[in-house]
């Protein structure tokens, strides 16, 4: 605990004409579950491009802590229909693993015994889980997920974010996440980033949530949702809820 | 004929676990580019007196690597490509007429002429095949990971663009070697052809390209035969064979899928 994974300072990214992000500082920690929130365009996608290489800034460094390794979970994942791919093949991708740590892997993400499916054939929830589970193999230091919840219902996206803080707990994993479900997501996440091409705030759920930059962009309505998914989320820790609810 | 035989199915060997990439990354018509700039490289070859293949290589090399430039930068890319495709056969078409001196059998280029392959060029092909192979097998999951998604691989220390590079430098070895054979009109099919034949019978992707090597060889195989029993043109009649294949296994999925 308390290794820095990733120094941000000063990024600024642009896309042509248009900046798309400036300015940013951002600090990430072993251990910690730290949220990326923000209106459509703020440049959450980018910020994630940006740490995992695939976006050149203009402007500022990104250090990542010497031998850093990232598992990561897209938004989106499009099998081209002719590519055929087991499960268990998908968690080979790109490093051989003993079989065994594949079904390890596949119950810590919550789909125990899919491994010979076919990933076309999973259902949304699954295919996310499986997901999961291949960043999972690659032991990550930084678990990076992108709206990673996109195609759940609500039900399935608090499942899905508690398996994160579980999987936290058990490596001590720091994990940064985009997301757009905001009452789901706060209260899972140890500091929450508020992204509108600069760090507008960030703090504790709870801080974020009564800033006024924050309010500005979301209204005032996602407070009370914090509070009624509190509620839900205590709901889902007294009752013994069956693992696969999310399917 | 033996010449021939072995000739079309260590061409078949190296297209087709290749043409399994090009048909997951939806690349087939950089594939027709490429083949078809080779005409270009055959022109040149001549005017420079270099080896066929040599020329061929350099020009499917830099229309390959023009074409993933451009890849992923906004453009209209079908039109690109069947612009840039069909300018580089055109070209190369009219530039063979200009060599003074040789008469040249186009129609050998176009569509292949495997019953007039030499030892030198058996050598180049087999030896072209063992290089495309060699490097898909050391690059095998890397690439796998790159076409399933670039962040992907990035989050897992592949550089997408090297990756890229690679297929780029295999394909263009091929068109070369595949030139002798099928020639430039016809690569694409022996790319695409044996690993949609496949696609239904595999579970991995490894099954898929072990399996699409394996009709690719048979139909090299099975296309020479029938061209020598019926005095067909072979390039074309290894693609037909092929061709039959896939509507073979087309019929049987739907039969499968109907029971």
């Amino acid at each position: 605990m308390g290794r820095t994974l990733v120094t941000v300072s000063d990024l600024t990214v642009r896309f042509g004409e248009s900046t798309v992000l400036h300015d940013v500082d951002l600090r990430l920690e072993a251990g910690e579950i730290v949220t990326l929130v923000g209106p459509n365009g703020s440049g959450k996608s980018t910020l994630l491009g940006a740490l995992l290489g695939g976006v050149t800034p203009q402007r500022g460094r990104i250090e990542r802590a010497p031998g850093l390794r990232i598992g990561y979970v897209p938004q989106r994942l499009v099998l081209d229909a002719t590519l055929p791919m087991t499960v268990e093949r998908f968690l080979r991708l790109p490093r051989r693993t003993s079989t065994r740590r594949i079904g390890e892997a596949l119950e810590r993400a919550g789909v125990p015994g899919i491994g010979g499916r076919q990933m076309a054939a999973l259902s949304g929830g699954q295919f996310q889980r499986a997901l999961l589970a291949r960043a999972i193999l690659e032991e990550p230091e930084l678990l990076i997920l992108d709206e990673a919840t996109a195609g759940l219902d609500q039900p399935g996206a608090a499942a899905f974010y508690q398996r994160i803080e579980e999987v936290r707990a058990e490596t001590g994993c720091g994990v940064l996440m985009v997301s757009h479900d905001l009452h789901v997501v706060m209260s899972a996440s140890d500091r929450v980033i508020c992204l509108n091409g600069h760090v507008c705030c960030e703090g504790t759920p709870e801080v974020v949530a009564a800033a006024p930059d924050y309010r500005r962009l979301f209204g005032e309505g996602t407070k009370g949702a914090l509070a009624l998914y509190r509620h839900h989320h205590d709901h889902t820790h007294t009752h013994d809820h069956p693992k696969d609810a999310a399917e | 004929m033996t010449r021939a035989t072995l000739a079309g199915v260590g061409t078949g060997l190296a297209a087709a676990p290749l043409g399994c990439f090009v048909v997951w990354r939806r690349m087939a018509y950089f594939g027709d580019a490429t083949a078809h700039a080779a005409i270009l490289g055959v022109a040149l070859s001549l005017a420079f007196s270099l080896p066929i293949f040599i020329g061929t290589l350099v020009i499917a090399l830099v229309m390959a690597t023009v074409v993933s430039l451009i890849t992923g930068r906004g453009y209209a890319m079908d039109t690109l490509l069947g612009v840039m495709a069909h300018s580089a056969l055109a070209f190369g078409l009219v530039g063979v007429t200009f060599i003074e001196g040789v008469r040249i059998d186009l129609m050998a280029y176009l569509f292949g002429d495997i019953l007039s392959v030499s030892r030198v060029d058996l050598a180049v092909i087999w030896g072209g095949a063992v290089l495309v192979l060699a490097l898909l097998g050391w690059r095998w999951s890397a690439l796998l990971t790159a076409t399933l998604n670039p962040d992907l691989a990035r989050a897992a220390g592949i550089d997408p663009k090297r990756e890229q590079l690679v297929l780029t430098l295999a394909l263009a070895v091929v068109v070369a070697v595949a030139i002798k054979v099928v020639g430039v009109l016809l690569i694409t099919a022996l790319l695409i052809i044996p690993a949609a034949t496949v696609r239904p019978f595999a579970a991995t992707p490894e099954r898929m390209g072990l399996l699409a090597a394996l009709v690719a060889m048979l139909s090299a195989w099975a296309g020479l035969q029938a061209s020598y029993a019926f005095d067909t043109p072979t390039g074309p009649t290894i693609v037909c064979v092929t061709a039959l294949l896939f509507s073979l296994s087309t019929v049987a999925t739907g039969l499968r899928r109907g029971a």
